[in-house]
């Protein structure tokens, strides 16, 4: 199995693991701080062909492998690269890495309307804490941001263009999981957008798995808009017999309403099972679901300021605070 | 008398039909591959020849033949990238127009040397009516035995269509090119795996340009080693340039590699020198991806070498000093052109052409056409041009196919050797009053605010 080394820790994986996979398993085995997984906004483990598109995954390759130990020329996308043996891999500890995400960052903002204080999911959005981990604290950008009309696909999803980054995980979301492909991009470059076939919006059983997989706010749940602030909701683990989906889901509770329901998602944003449209838009009422108890909310944005962590996981492991306070350090020399 | 391989008898009459060009010598390397030669043998003749990519990057055809998969039970193709859309580039359709049998012969060859019994020519949008003549000329093969089964009673069979793109840029990358042929959405692929491997309908798919696939005729007639003996180290053979701009003799020439840029500028048999008896300011010698150059570093390298017109010699001292071969579209502008308007062309186009798949080339080109649209209104101040900079190096190298790279090149090499026209465009911003007028003429809208 090749032996990869990101940031100074190193784990061997099966042959063709990529290095985003790779540092995955490092933080989720506890061998790694969180904070030096690579950020994703494309990626997505369950959709073939994603990934590769946002560059902020992208990392310095500073031995290509044993057997061929020359650094790579260029920054890599983590997301696509797979792993060699012997391979070295600079996430946090490459200085000019870091300013070149912080580019990568910089470009996915100069359009986006920057509207969290309106928007739905603010508090738990990855391009906040991209921007928040990533970015610079002001803007360069002097020029009209572009601008998209809203639109309506279907009767439960409201698309907000403005906000999109162009992921592509909706569309490859609409051609592998729900039947009769009916999303895609149109128009080129800046202009270029998310779109339907209008005329036949989105209408299967696992539609609205499209929301859960935006990682911003372009693509939200009507069900739910301008009802809450998602830090003001507990989430919840739930489950239901449901015929067509797992059923297991996440309950988003305010006193004993039911807000909204979503997919459950691990630690990196990734639902951890489709839900189908039932489950996410008909079952609202609390005596529907069979409540497990209160979900943890393991990232790292807004909404894990709230106290839905288990006690289990504020116990301080003193070697990773080391760790944490070397990467502490690193994004000091970013910031000089 | 030059060596010419290529445009040799691009002046007789009729030399567009198949009559007038079998009698002039075409078609002999089909007869002569398909009869005397294994495919094998063609792809080490086009190894020795050295003969390189004339698409824009260079690679050896050779090598890029040798790597092509070859998996038993699945169908390999061959493709050829007429898509020519780089400013400053048109030779390409220069041959295909005067030419047109010179293609689909080398097409029947190279496919031969390849073992595919189905190929493509893929035509930007725009060459609509250079298509008609390619079809008319693949009718005028099939009618003689050229394509079709059972070719020249040897057994081997090829199919070879034409596909006309919808005019995008983009699309002659390789790679955004099959996705195009396939019919869908002309966006380029993100690599591994190469084309070689998975490229066409997920089979094995060489993608050549034009010109190299016309150079196999003459290295089969010949012999590559015959090819490899013309041109200069390996920069073989000769090169179809599209010299356009200040000159007096505009037009597609064939050159052997390695005559001096400073010979092929002001030689009568070429460019004939600058035009109005106007000096040379600065060359973008491949296409306007490729850095533009300073008369002085055009014309010597920074060693003080004479430059060559050849790969090697072009690219001598890196970006700093040097530029690229590229497409070898010639573009010569005289001391009364402005490069800070040349490169808001160039923005504007690479921000138009830009696919939208990556962050940072989506973004940066648009950003890069604002900035400089600013500069030429004369609102732009001396951080604007710092700003172009970082933007432009934080788009390079980070994007998923070298167009980010071809829209950030020339930015840089603008500032880099021109930064004293930058500056005085943003500190006297009455130097541009013309600017309206620049508009108009060249019918170009102002940007929504
Ligand atoms: C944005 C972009 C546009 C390109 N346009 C062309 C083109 O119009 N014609 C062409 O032959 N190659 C073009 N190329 C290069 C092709 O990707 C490919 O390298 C070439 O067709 C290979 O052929 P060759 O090896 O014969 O040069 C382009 C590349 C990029 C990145
Ligand atoms: S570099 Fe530009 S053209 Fe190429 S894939 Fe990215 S966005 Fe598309
Ligand atoms: S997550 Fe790797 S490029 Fe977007």
């Amino acid at each position: 199995m090749p032996k990869v080394t990101i940031d100074g820790f190193s784990i061997d994986v099966p042959e063709g693991t990529t290095i985003l996979q790779a540092s995955r398993i490092l933080a989720t085995e506890g061998k790694m701080p969180d904070a030096h997984v690579p950020p994703a906004m494309c990626y997505y483990t369950k959709l073939k062909t994603s990934g590769g598109y946002c560059r902020t995954c992208i990392v310095k390759v500073s031995k290509g492998s044993e057997k061929d130990p020359r650094p790579m020329p260029k920054p890599v996308p983590s997301c696509r690269q797979t792993v060699m043996d012997g391979m070295e891999v600079q996430n946090l500890t490459a200085p000019d890495l870091l300013e070149a995400r912080a580019g990568v960052v910089e470009f996915l903002l100069i359009n986006h309307p920057l509207d969290c204080p309106i928007c739905d999911q603010a508090g738990e959005c990855h391009l906040q804490d991209l921007s928040y981990e990533n970015g610079n604290a002001g803007t360069r950008y002097e020029f009209a941001r572009r601008t998209f009309d809203m639109i309506d696909i279907g009767d439960k999803i409201k698309l907000h263009m403005n906000r999109c980054i162009l992921c592509y995980r909706c569309v490859k979301t609409a051609e592998q999981i729900t039947d009769g492909r009916v999303h895609g991009v149109i128009s080129r470059g800046d202009h270029a957008e998310i779109s339907t076939y209008i005329e036949q919006a989105i209408d299967n059983d696992f539609s609205g798995n499209v929301i859960d997989v935006c990682p911003v706010g372009a693509l939200t749940d009507r069900t739910f808009r301008f009802k809450s602030r998602v830090w003001f909701t507990k989430p919840m683990d739930a489950h239901r017999k449901c015929d067509k989906c797992c059923g297991k889901t996440a309950v988003w509770l305010s006193g004993n309403d039911v807000l909204r329901v979503t997919a459950r998602k691990d630690k990196f944003g990734e639902v951890e099972d489709w839900i189908c449209n039932e489950c996410r838009y008909d079952k609202k009422q609390i005596g529907d679901w069979t409540i497990e108890g209160p979900r943890k909310i393991e990232r790292h944005s807004v909404i894990s300021q709230n106290h839905y962590e288990s006690l289990r996981q504020l116990k301080v492991d003193i070697s990773n605070q080391k760790k944490l306070l070397e990467v502490a350090h690193v994004a000091d020399i970013k910031q000089n | 008398m030059p060596t010419k391989l290529l445009l040799n008898n691009e002046h007789i009459p009729g030399i567009n039909t198949l009559q007038v060009y079998r009698n002039n010598g075409g078609y002999a390397s089909v007869e002569k591959a398909l009869k005397q030669m294994t495919p094998e043998a063609i792809v080490e003749e086009v190894k020795i020849s050295g003969l390189r990519g004339r698409g824009g990057a260079g690679f050896p055809t050779g090598m890029k033949w040798s790597f092509l998969a070859k998996p038993a039970g699945v169908p390999r193709y061959l493709v050829c990238n007429a898509d020519e859309s780089e400013p400053g580039t048109f030779k390409d359709r220069y041959l295909m127009e005067k030419i047109p049998h010179l293609l689909v012969e080398g097409m029947i060859t190279s496919s031969y040397a390849l073992g595919c019994n189905t190929a493509y020519i893929y035509i930007r949008g725009e060459y609509f009516y250079v298509s008609r003549i390619l079809e008319n000329a693949i009718a005028e093969a099939y009618a003689a035995g050229y394509l079709g089964s059972n070719i020249l009673g040897t057994g081997y069979n090829l199919n070879l269509y034409v596909q006309v793109g919808g005019g995008a840029y983009i699309c002659g990358e390789e790679t955004a090119l099959l996705e195009s042929l396939e019919g869908k959405r002309g966006n380029p692929r993100i690599k591994p795996p190469f084309p070689a491997i998975a490229g066409l309908y997920g089979c094995p798919t060489v993608v050549n340009n034009v010109e190299t696939i016309a150079a196999v005729v003459p290295i089969v007639n010949n012999g590559g080693e015959a090819y490899s003996k013309i041109g200069i180290g390996k920069s073989t053979g000769t090169k179809l340039i599209s010299a356009s701009g200040h000159i007096n003799k505009p037009g597609v020439y064939e050159i052997e590699l390695g005559i001096p840029v400073e010979e092929f500028i002001y030689s009568d048999s070429y460019c004939g020198g600058i035009r109005n008896g106007k000096q040379l300011k600065a060359v973008v010698a491949g296409g306007s991806s490729v850095p533009v150059l300073p008369t002085e570093l055009i014309l010597k390298t920074a060693a003080g070498q004479p430059r060559l017109m050849s790969y090697e010699s072009l690219s001598e001292g890196g970006f700093q000093t040097g530029t690229m071969l590229g497409s070898g579209g010639f573009i010569v502008m005289d001391e009364d052109t402005s490069i800070v308007k040349n490169l808001y062309t160039f923005t504007r186009f690479y921000h138009h052409e830009s696919c939208g798949q990556c962050s940072p080339c989506r973004e940066g080109t648009g950003w890069m056409e604002k900035i400089m649209h600013k500069i030429l209104d004369g609102h732009g101040t001396l951080k604007d041009v710092d700003l172009l900079w970082d933007i432009q190096s934080k788009i390079e190298g980070k994007t998923i196919c070298p167009l980010g790279e071809a829209a950030a090149w020339p930015v840089a090499a603008a500032i880099r050797h021109f930064r004293h026209e930058f500056e005085a465009y943003v500190m006297q911003p009455s130097s541009i009053k013309d600017v309206k007028h620049y508009y108009r003429l060249n019918n170009i809208e102002p940007i929504p605010a």
